[in-house]
């Protein structure tokens, strides 16, 4: 990087200076350069490659041939890319929960467990109403589904704003406390009785499945997803709420100031934030496995953090990464068939964010010969 | 004639395209007590961090007793025996003061309590030597201002500076702790330490100091002995034009109470009581000024008056009608504008833009907003009117406010405030941190208040302001109001002993 | 040996990774840097030291490796927390979400595989005939032993030396420290690195006196809960003993409950620790609502000196 024309060019005086060696240099700080630039995202995912290719050589692997069959299983094949699509639509709607509470610095790491409950009481609907027509039937496991997820996200928000409890703690904890009650209803009062004792639910009817896309697995979740995030657009871009929500994002005390409620705010993002996830859960299990089973999602919360960060909040980019990230989770599948485990994509999502994180930082930087 | 014991030679520092100190030559001697003098933002505290390592100039040379010097860190300028008391003290609130006097100290790994009883005496003697007294083995956060200072002091004299800077002493002391402290660094003169302080008060530097370096904008403008210039001569040099310090000239008004205080009592954080049994009275059309020491209650009062904290016991009549709960959006509603203490941190949302920024109190309103939406094109046309109106310079509507000057930040703030026609404002410290030529501004926008009826609280610690626009000043001390004066009869003396707590003063009517 | 003995013994077997974790987690925060990585540092610590316990037979060269591992892991946090200045909790989910992975993917080959051995225990001789005491002292192993050992000179190093006193003035307020003279970067480094090796530590604890084999994702969120016990424990090590403990007890009540025959689902028993740790800091934010709380001040702001004031 070469310093701007025209900011500060130094005057060094003929101090004595150790010259030429490299620790002469140092790192200059420019608070100043907020954006980062266009690069930056991709350059982190490139060093995240080539950081992970070093433990897939020392696995004995070409990485360059498990990369390729990764890309090839993603988005090579028709079937690959509606995959990925599938895996997109709940990074999508749970990235964009994650980012509304981030707008008003409101972490919220647990999508995991809203997307738990709410696919959880999804499945409730099918239990106790098992004869609803199929509109009132997904209308209401929507509505249920939602209202989980919204009241795992107040659980989170109470404790913040009546107690002053830190949120990322909670809505960890509130994630175990939601997958280990899926463990009990899985293996206990909803177990399928012609299950042949495998955990899980009984298997839902037509009527209680979301429509698909001809014969492939998407559906129709793809559309709740991209209505979410117009709104979304739409809602921050022009109403008064969305104006709160800047003022709060960009000065929490000038907000109050503004006689703006804080709390109220902060539990209104959670309800959100709470409810989209909900609905990816109610998506999953209607949409995808038709069961409520173990493992009915494979880390969807945590990665759509990174889906949140790497957006930057900003709605098209919101799509562009879950549709990118959704590829990532299903070339870990598909790299399974040569005997690779599947965690590799978990692993690539941390090192992309990782880079990600420095790389937000590091344009900061510029190096300097120090006097 | 001895040598100079800090000598800076055209000392030159930039922070991005400003530059705060433009080939600054200055110096001090032993023995003496020499006054650093200019403005805000003139480039003081600039030049004296970089003597003190906190800085580091981009060009230019310094000399200590003689010897050049390499300062690239406080620890070299501590080395070289320059230490400085920051105007936001260097103390770790939650250590104690003897463990904060230490803090630089390398030797000695293990601390029982007999190192620590030793170094406790050690630091007690010190202080008394020079007239500093505190208590050494409570924590930070429960001593008081005055006393911080004194730690801050011995912790330069303890480390063995024998050049010791202090940025803008004066400005959280009570008349009377400031005498003290001048009495204080008269001792250390005497025990031939170079003691270098900024300031902009006139008169402390007639009053205590041996020779004067006046600074302005960036640049060194004058180094004067003492007794050989006076006041004028000192303003003509800091301000560059003569200015006249006088009372605005006004006719009385006689409006009707707007806003009635009775037996106002607030809690304070750690549960003191922060205000008690303050009343007061602000008329339609009258500007009243509240002098005092900072931390006597006037956040609090602010707080109250304009929703932001609830109140134990007392009542808030405003326009006639009770008060009854604290609440942002209904004083806001109610009439109440608000200029608050620190812009950049309660006032302005630094980065948004200019349109951002002034919807920040109406938004809500039929105006700006209709079924929950924003009506974004009259709202914009309606900044761009302000904007122009209280001549704010921005490059653009849509410039973050951050990237604005001190004084532009302030009069959109202003415009932001005065738009909604408040029948009452409370200004705080409205004026800190502004040149000249902006503080005057602020002061024309709060006397045009005045003039179409608004009342305005004043709360500052600028006793010139005060009894340049105030028709009433009242003194502040320790929760309660505990003097007043009107436009003609305030005192600077009386008004003085007043903020430190002695109220039976003959003259003033309480 | 009746039920107390039991659940004594067990929550200091539960407890102590607990403890280990939450001594790291308090000597990061008292520099002032988040540590949210925890939960990623554990499964690091823990997955190393199965692989290296499992491929070389040698207990300390397994655990060496985990702590070498996991101060690695620490320098990267520091790197990215104090010379970047990137944010803090970001840094940390990193850390938690690559941990896991990496866990994960080189722990397969090895997982489930029992290890050779556990963490030796300390011969004491006649302190063992001592009822109950010696009962519970008896079964204590080394890294119980080293944990407590390290709870000491942790509070006598926080309170009663020079360092302490530099590690309290940087966590509270940097720019002061380094206007003394005090190397704010380098102590942060130091202990940022410190207590992610203690908190890899941790992790191999679990395995070795816990869980005596590699499964993905073991520490189940207990690195999380260690989080919250930093907090709970106010940055003090000797309350995070006790706090430790309390949520070994919890852990493992829930185990004995059902083995006395109880009719509630174990899920349930299960969900303590997680609902306990969030009852816990609303009691404590409610009760400390007026008061400090004892957080380091300048906790997840990174220090820059050269700034305009």
């Amino acid at each position: 990087m070469s310093p701007k024309p025209g900011s500060d060019s130094v005057v060094l005086k003929p101090l004595p200076m150790r010259s030429g060696r490299w620790y002469s240099l140092r790192l200059e700080y420019d608070s100043s350069r907020t954006r980062s630039p266009w690069w930056t995202p991709v350059l982190s995912v490139i060093l995240a490659l080539l950081l992970c290719a070093g433990f897939i050589a020392a696995n004995g692997m070409s990485p360059l041939v498990v990369y390729e069959k990764m890309l090839r299983g993603a988005f090579g094949t028709s079937y690959g890319f509606t995959e990925t699509m599938v895996k997109a639509i709940p990074l999508l709607l749970c990235g964009l929960g994650i980012a509304v509470a981030y707008r008003i610095s409101v972490w919220n790491i647990g999508a995991e467990g809203q997307l738990t409950v709410g696919a959880m009481a999804a499945t409730a609907v099918t239990i106790y109403f098992p004869d609803l027509p199929s509109f009132w039937s997904i209308v209401l496991m929507l509505v249920f589904g939602t209202a989980a997820g919204a009241l795992w996200g107040l659980m989170t928000a109470v404790p913040r704003t009546h107690f002053g409890v830190n949120e990322l703690i909670t809505s960890l904890m509130l994630n175990y406390v939601a997958l280990l009650a899926l463990d009990y209803v899985v293996f206990g009062p909803w177990k399928d009785p012609k299950g042949f004792n495998f955990p899980g639910s009984p298997v839902f009817t037509a009527a209680q499945s979301l429509p698909v896309l001809g014969s492939t697995r998407l559906h129709i979740g793809l559309v709740f997803g991209l209505v979410a995030v117009l709104l979304y657009y739409l809602m921050i871009r022009f109403t008064r709420w969305g104006y709160e929500l800047r003022l709060i994002g960009a000065n929490p005390t000038a907000a109050r100031y503004a006689g703006i409620h804080l709390k109220k705010h902060i539990i209104i993002v959670m309800l959100i934030s709470g409810g989209l996830a909900g609905i990816a859960g109610m998506a999953e299990v209607s949409g995808v496995t038709h069961k409520l089973m173990q493992g009915i999602s494979p880390g969807y919360g945590y990665t759509a953090i990174i889906v949140a960060w790497l957006a930057k909040l900003n709605p098209l980019g919101l799509i562009v990464t879950s549709i990118l990230f959704g590829g990532l989770i299903v070339g870990g599948y598909s790299v399974q068939t040569i005997g690779l485990p599947s965690s590799i994509s978990e692993m690539l999502q941390g090192a992309i964010l990782f880079f990600l994180i420095a790389g937000d930082m590091i344009h900061r930087f510029r190096i300097r010969r120090s006097a | 004639m001895q040598d100079p014991s800090v000598e800076m030679r055209g000392i030159v520092k930039k922070f991005g395209a400003v530059t705060a100190s433009d080939q600054v030559d200055f110096s001090a001697n032993a023995g003496e007590i020499h006054a650093l003098l200019g403005e805000n933002g003139a480039g003081k505290s600039t030049v004296m961090s970089m003597l003190s390592g906190v800085y580091r100039a981009d060009a230019g040379e310094i000399l200590i007793h003689g010897q050049p010097a390499r300062i690239r860190s406080p620890k070299d300028a501590a080395l070289l025996g320059i230490g400085m008391v920051f105007q936001n003290f260097r103390l770790v609130q939650s250590l104690t003061a003897a463990e904060n006097i230490v803090l630089g100290e390398k030797s000695s790994f293990w601390r029982g309590s007999k190192w620590m009883r030793n170094k406790r005496e050690e630091i007690e003697a010190l202080g008394e030597r020079f007239g500093l007294k505190f208590p050494v083995d409570r924590p930070i956060w429960q001593l008081s201002v005055g006393e911080q200072q004194r730690v801050e002091i011995v912790k330069t004299l303890y480390r063995g500076a024998d050049i010791i800077i202090l940025d803008e002493p004066t400005s959280v002391l009570t008349p009377g702790e400031a005498e003290q402290l001048f009495a204080t660094l008269r001792v250390m003169k005497q025990a031939g330490k170079t003691v270098i302080m900024t300031t902009h008060k006139m008169k402390e530097v007639m009053a205590s100091s041996d020779r004067i370096s006046v600074m302005r904008k960036g640049k060194m403008i004058a180094a004067l002995k003492t007794h050989e210039t006076d006041e004028l001569e000192l303003a003509r040099l800091m301000v560059g034009r003569e200015i006249a310090i006088s009372r605005q000239e006004r006719e009385a008004t006689e409006g009707a109470p707007l806003l009635v205080v009775r037996n106002l009592e607030v809690a304070a954080d750690h549960g003191r009581n922060a205000l008690d049994a303050l009343s007061l009275t602000v008329h339609e059309g009258e500007i009243v000024g509240v002098a005092g020491v900072a931390g006597n209650g006037q956040k609090e009062l602010a707080e109250v008056l304009t929703g932001l904290r609830t109140w134990r016991t007392g009542e808030i009549i405003f326009d006639g009608s009770p008060v009854k709960t604290a609440s942002v959006r209904a004083a806001i509603d109610s009439g109440i504008s608000h200029v608050p203490e620190n812009r950049m941190k309660s006032g302005l949302a630094g980065r948004l833009g200019s349109v951002d920024n002034l919807l920040f109190k109406s938004y809500r309103s039929e105006e700006h907003s209709r079924f929950g939406f924003l009506k974004a094109a009259r709202n914009r046309s309606w900044s761009q009117e302000l904007v122009r109106r209280f001549n704010v310079k921005t490059p653009e509507l849509d410039t973050p406010v951050q990237q604005l000057s001190g004084g532009n930040q302030q009069k959109l703030l202003f415009a932001r405030e005065v738009s909604h026609q408040p029948k009452l404002m409370v200004a705080v410290h409205p004026t800190q941190g502004l040149d000249v030529g902006a503080a005057a501004g602020v002061h024309e926008l709060l006397m045009e208040l005045r003039g179409s009826g608004s009342g305005v609280l004043l709360i500052s610690e600028d006793l010139d302001e005060l009894l340049q626009l105030s028709d009433r000043i009242l003194v502040m001390y320790s929760g309660s109001i505990i003097g007043e004066s009107d436009h003609e009869h305030a005192d600077r003396e009386v008004i003085g002993l007043m903020m430190a707590g002695i109220r039976s003063v003959e003259g003033s009517a309480v | 040996m009746d039920f107390t003995t039991q659940l004594l013994i067990a929550a200091i077997s539960a407890g102590t990774p607990l403890l280990l974790a939450t001594l790291g987690g308090i000597l990061t925060e008292r520099a002032g840097i988040i540590q949210l990585g925890a939960e990623g540092l554990m499964l690091m610590g823990a997955v190393t030291t199965c692989i290296v316990y499992i491929r070389s037979g040698n207990l300390l060269l397994a655990l060496l490796s985990a702590v070498a591992i996991t101060a690695l892991l620490g320098v990267v946090h520091s790197f990215l927390c104090v010379t970047l200045r990137a944010n803090q909790t970001m840094s940390g989910l990193a850390m938690t979400l690559f941990g896991s992975g990496l866990s994960a993917y080189i722990g397969k080959p090895i997982s489930g595989i029992p290890l050779p051995g556990t963490s030796p225990k300390l011969d004491l001789g006649v302190v063992k005939q001592v009822p109950v005491i010696g009962e519970i002292v008896g079964r204590l192993d080394v890294l119980t032993w080293f944990s407590l050992l390290l709870v000491l000179v942790l509070h006598l190093l926080i309170h009663h030396t020079s360092w302490g006193l530099h590690l309290r003035a940087v966590g509270d307020n940097p720019a002061t420290a380094d206007v003394m003279g005090i190397r704010v970067q380098l102590i942060r480094y130091s202990y940022v690195t410190a207590g992610a090796a203690l908190i890899g530590l941790a992790g191999a604890d679990m395995v070795l006196a816990y869980a005596p084999t590699w499964n993905e994702g073991l520490t189940a969120g207990r690195g999380w809960i260690a989080v919250g016990l930093v907090i709970f424990a106010r940055w003090n090590p000797l309350r995070a003993l006790f706090c430790a403990y309390f949520f070994g007890a919890l852990d493992s009540i829930g185990f004995r409950i059902q083995l006395l025959g109880s009719a509630v689902p174990p899920y349930f028993l299960k969900m303590i620790p997680y609902v306990v740790t969030i009852l816990v800091l609303m009691y404590l934010g409610y009760r400390n609502r007026n008061k400090p709380s004892g957080t380091p001040e300048s906790l997840g702001t990174p220090y820059i000196r050269e700034q305009r004031f």
